[in-house]
């Protein structure tokens, strides 16, 4: 094939990302989870990049696991979208930046139906009205905050005080990376490389020094499975596809996981505490787990943050492994202390 | 009413079932039928045939609760379908017509409505910090227990606004937009929705000998979140 026809190709699996002045939606699970995740993107994108981000206080959650947990008809959440839609033109917005993956899922697919069904589209401009007196644009961008983090990952590599490299060996460390289900297997054409090369948490890592590991369960689901992890008696389903995905990845002997969904670190991260309290099973190296990052936070380490300032203490499974590899500088006695430098409550870890 | 049609109303059966031609590929994919004793595969072939006594069936039983939405399925089918869609369209129907309770997954719902149903439509939060009780959630191990006992220091330390007023992660969502939120689950059917579980499942309930005392079904609910018969794993 000539060049300009594997130009042409390749083309279908690239996105246009906006290069600034972006609407923000938070994440609900991230926010539980991984809240200075969400501080450390924001940083990055003002301190380091200069760029205009803008949050509301009026936007809630979009109501994606209530929809996918079945409790929530179509038509409320595409009516509490286009409420976040209207945040955002009213703010003067069009460029939307989407924190979580099941949101950006559900924006995209919320934004097809209208393009295939107008119809749908008016019924939900009329419920809009009716309820809050709002009008809204659709935006003339939807990009996942993964996706901005990988456009200017040059931007961040030039800044870097620290490299995915072991600082022991000098070698790349070997990142598996985890692309939550909703960024690109419903709509291959929203994610940088589509469903089956997708190249956004790819990017990161070969542009920070990482080597980034293929393994056989690389696009398995983490097992989340809305209603399969919220009710108590169904989340074996949930620890079995993620034992799955350990399982495969461990012969590779991986120093992190990285994921750019809210909910796959937190699951990743929780079952392998679980794994070893269940069966004994560690999977990372010297009997302990592989830790598991949000791009988020690896962008952090790579910049130089305070992995306790970024919420890193946050993680069931330990995150010193790979501090150490990095040759990360942290203090150990300041892991669990407030603002005071006090130590928080009372430790029993 | 004919179910097939009852189906055919809800726009991601139109955008999920195309044509199948029962090749199988989206129980390959499957994360659920990994585990579950669930065929994908065989649930786009009984919408497919619009055989009503067994879309009542299926309507009743476990199968269509297995899945994980994690639309998998949508990447690799080769006709376009998505069962995943088709699933949601039956769950919608199922608990629409109460056939929701005559299943262990099924009438889990009510547990999934009201913690996560009642965030959304009152808190304008699907999870809250408040949500992640130990006892509920042994899996969030040491770390999660020291984060849900000292939950206002610990997010203060990592930037988050938590319950604070303005902007910020787990900040207060002002009464106007929840005032407005619950306004679209008026008009939109989301209290409807709300509704129907809470009436079937309060029947069912009453059928299996619960009582509501004066605790709204706790122990109902306590029932539905916990029990499982071990019966859905592959034989």
């Amino acid at each position: 094939m000539k060049r300009e026809g594997k130009i042409q190709v390749w083309q279908d699996y690239q996105k246009e990302i906006a290069d600034n002045h972006y609407f923000y939606v938070r994440s609900c699970i991230r926010q539980n989870f991984f809240p200075g995740a969400e501080q450390t993107f924001l940083r990055i994108l003002r301190s380091e990049l200069g760029k205009d981000i803008y949050e509301n206080a009026h936007h809630t959650s979009c109501s994606g696991i209530a929809y996918h947990a079945d409790i929530v008809p179509f038509d409320t959440i595409q009516t509490i979208v286009a409420r976040q839609f209207a945040l955002m033109t009213e703010a003067g917005y069009q460029n939307l930046a989407v924190s979580c993956i099941t949101s950006f899922g559900i924006y995209n697919e919320i934004i097809e139906t209208w393009k295939e069904f107008p119809s749908e589209l008016e019924k939900i401009r009329n419920f809009l009205r009716k309820a809050t007196g709002r009008e809204f644009e659709v935006p003339q961008n939807v990009a996942h905050a993964s996706d901005i983090v990988y456009k200017f990952r040059e931007d961040i590599a030039i800044r870097k005080k620290y490299s995915l490299t072991n600082q022991q060996t000098g070698k790349p460390l070997k990142i598996v990376e985890h692309i939550g289900c909703h960024y690109s297997k419903m709509f291959p054409a929203k994610g940088i490389g589509g469903a089956e090369f997708p190249n956004v948490l790819v990017g990161m890592i070969e542009s920070w020094g990482g080597e980034v590991i293929d393994y056989p369960e690389r696009r398995h689901c983490c097992g989340f499975g809305f209603r399969q992890y919220l009710v108590m008696s169904n989340r074996g389903y949930s620890v079995s596809n993620s034992k799955k995905k350990f399982e495969s990845m461990e012969p590779y002997q991986p120093d992190a996981i990285l994921c750019n969904c809210p909910g796959c670190p937190m699951f990743l991260d929780r079952w392998q505490y679980v794994i070893e309290e269940m069966e004994g099973k560690t999977y990372g190296q010297n009997g302990q787990g592989i830790p598991v990052l949000t791009y988020e936070e690896m962008a952090g380490l790579v910049l130089g943050y305070n992995p306790w300032d970024m919420g890193m203490q946050m993680h069931q499974t330990n995150v010193e492994p790979l501090l150490d590899k990095m040759g990360i500088e942290y203090d150990p006695d300041l892991k669990y202390a407030g603002n005071d430098g006090k130590i928080i409550g009372k430790l029993s870890l | 009413m004919e179910l097939h049609q009852e189906l055919a109303k809800d726009i991601r059966l139109a955008e999920g079932l195309k044509s199948c031609m029962n090749c199988g590929i989206c129980t390959a994919i499957c994360p659920a039928a990994e585990f579950y004793d669930y065929d994908p595969r065989m649930i786009a072939g009984i919408v497919q045939s619009k055989d009503e006594i067994r879309i009542e069936e299926l309507l009743k039983s476990d199968v269509i609760w297995y899945c994980g939405e994690c639309m998998s399925c949508k990447t690799r089918c080769p006709r376009g379908n998505t069962p995943g869609l088709i699933i949601m369209a039956l769950r919608s129907l199922s608990q629409e017509l109460g056939f929701f309770a005559e299943s262990e997954k099924g009438r889990q719902q009510l547990a999934i409505k009201r913690v996560v149903g009642e965030n959304i439509a009152y808190r304008g939060y699907c999870v809250l910090p408040e949500n992640l009780v130990p006892e509920l959630h042994p899996e969030l191990g040491p770390v999660g227990e020291w984060i849900y006992e000292n939950k206002t220091k610990v997010y203060e330390r990592v930037g988050a606004n938590y319950n604070g007023e303005g902007v910020g992660a787990l900040r207060k969502i002002p009464q106007e937009s929840l005032d407005e939120i619950k306004q679209i689950f008026e008009l939109t059917g989301g209290f409807e929705r709300f509704d129907q579980i809470e009436h079937f499942s309060k029947q069912k309930a009453e059928e299996m000998g619960f009582t509501e005392g004066g605790d709204n079904y706790s122990d109902y609910i306590n029932h539905i979140y916990t029990t499982n018969n071990n019966k859905h794993s592959r034989p």
